[in-house]
């Protein structure tokens, strides 16, 4: 058994946070590149050369790519050897959100469902804690904005629509959700599960490096023909018209239910934010 | 792409005139801030029949809610925000000579229309660039409403601010010729 103090992952997570917020991945960075030299849209390709400086800058200033900074949604992958000390997990990871918002002058989005008052320190975070084999703390903060999350849906289809009831449902939801997700986005998709679990899927999937490979065949010629047909939609960066709609369509699958075909499509704009480490 | 066209604040019907939808624009001047809290007390003040914290005529609201500034900066990351929750106000703040808005996302016919009949534009700053954005703001003061936090209504004074008129005088839309033009089907 190894243990670990929970202030250590508050410090991680706080770091996290803000790194997220100012460092936009190199996978992001190079899918730019690439589709800046393919687009036929002057206006895409403006907007495009827009946001490799804006990155740049982000990079430089310490400042949020976007101001609209995320709900913090935070995965841990615990080690089943790994012994917490110190405090509770939660509010360890909570502390390592106020603290990271707090400092890298990012703005507190959370707000109360009702009276929209605003908790004032971005918390509480969204936290999903998975126990694996080791002795490690794997940390994900994937700061998630609003506008991309707003245009996601789950939705429980017939199993008789199959895989092409499937394609075509993610391919509507992207046509449907036109500029407003701040295209380029990353579409991810979870097919498969319960209705909550078709989701974690869809976000997980979202945290693939962009240009990698879906180990599984079927998924990945899947995955082309699906970011095929939603760059054919014509909406490009920002929505101004381009052919460059999407990056990359991610998507993760496992069995479900006899009755029952789960479908989760998150929609993640470009500014695609997550940052790690393993304690 | 053709180079981009300069305008300065306040703005006059020849200005907004000699702009068509596609064209990129470069902005300098003031911009005053504004969401949909500040919109709506913009509103409930012109109802009333009471003066509005700013003159209006010839103005930009730009649709923003930064992020906290450092200390010694004029501004934080400040990227539009999705200008459709600032329909049901737009055309009143029009009739008072507003001539330009600034956001992100298609706007309803209403307010389409509006344009049409009052002289005014919208303009796309491109979203999730609020870094780059930030480098153009020069200066920035709450003159309304500090109450809101990041809603409040802020006057900017920006240099080259970056747009693409997204909607002209003439009732044209680039939302949607731009995605015609490059649709398969």
């Amino acid at each position: 058994m190894r243990e670990v103090d929970v202030g250590i992952i508050t410090e991680k997570v706080k770091t996290l946070c803000m790194e997220a917020n100012f460092d936009l991945g190199k996978d992001v960075l190079d899918a730019f590149k690439k589709v800046k030299a393919e687009e036929e849209s002057p206006t895409a390709r403006e907007i495009l050369g827009q946001l490799e400086e804006n990155a740049s800058i982000a990079r430089q200033e310490r400042l949020g790519i976007c101001q609209d900074t995320g709900i913090a949604v935070v995965f841990v992958e615990l080690g089943q050897d790994v012994h917490l000390v110190g405090g509770d997990l939660k509010r360890a990871i909570n502390e390592g959100v106020r603290g990271g918002y707090q400092e890298g002058y990012l703005r507190k989005s959370l707000c109360h469902p009702f009276t929209r008052a605003n908790t004032g320190d971005n918390t509480p975070a969204v936290i999903h804690v998975e126990v694996v084999p080791g002795d490690k703390v794997k940390l994900i903060v994937a700061p998630k904005g609003g506008g991309s999350e707003n245009m996601s849906r789950v939705t429980m289809l017939t199993p008789a629509v199959g895989k092409k009831g499937i394609v075509e449902y993610v391919v509507q939801r992207v046509k449907e959700s036109g500029g407003f997700p701040c295209p380029p986005t990353i579409v991810g998709v979870g097919i498969g599960g319960t209705f909550e679990e078709t989701a974690l899927l869809a976000k997980k999937a979202l945290l693939r490096p962009i240009g990698s490979k879906n180990p599984d065949p079927e998924l990945n010629s899947l995955e082309r023909e699906i970011l095929e047909k939603v760059n054919r939609l014509g909406i490009g960066p920002q929505g101004l018209g381009g052919r460059t709609t999407s990056l990359a369509v991610h998507i993760n699958m496992m069995p479900c239910h006899i009755a029952s075909l789960p479908l989760a499509v998150n929609i993640q704009c470009h500014a695609h934010r997550h940052k790690e480490v393993v304690i | 792409m053709s180079e981009p066209i300069r305008m300065e604040t306040p703005l006059s019907d020849e200005d907004v005139e000699r702009v068509k939808i596609g064209d990129r624009v470069l902005i300098t001047g003031a911009l005053y801030t504004g969401r949909d809290a500040a919109h709506k007390r913009l509103i409930d003040l012109i109802e009333r029949g009471e003066e509005l914290p700013f003159d209006i005529k010839g103005q930009i609201i730009y649709y923003v809610g930064p992020t906290p500034a450092r200390p010694g900066r004029p501004a934080g990351s400040a990227g539009p925000t999705s200008s459709y929750r600032m329909d049901p106000y737009s055309p009143k703040l029009m009739e008072r000579g507003l001539k330009g808005m600034i956001g992100k996302g298609m706007r309803s016919q209403d307010v389409i229309d509006a344009m049409r009949k009052f002289k005014a534009i919208y303009m796309a700053a491109v979203g999730g660039a609020g870094a780059l954005i930030a480098r153009r703001i020069k200066k920035s003061e709450i003159i309304a409403y500090e109450d809101l936090g990041p809603e409040a209504i802020r006057r900017l004074e920006v240099e080259d601010f970056p747009a693409i008129v997204v909607n002209d005088i003439w009732g044209n839309d680039l939302y949607g010729e731009g995605v015609r033009r490059y649709e398969r089907t």
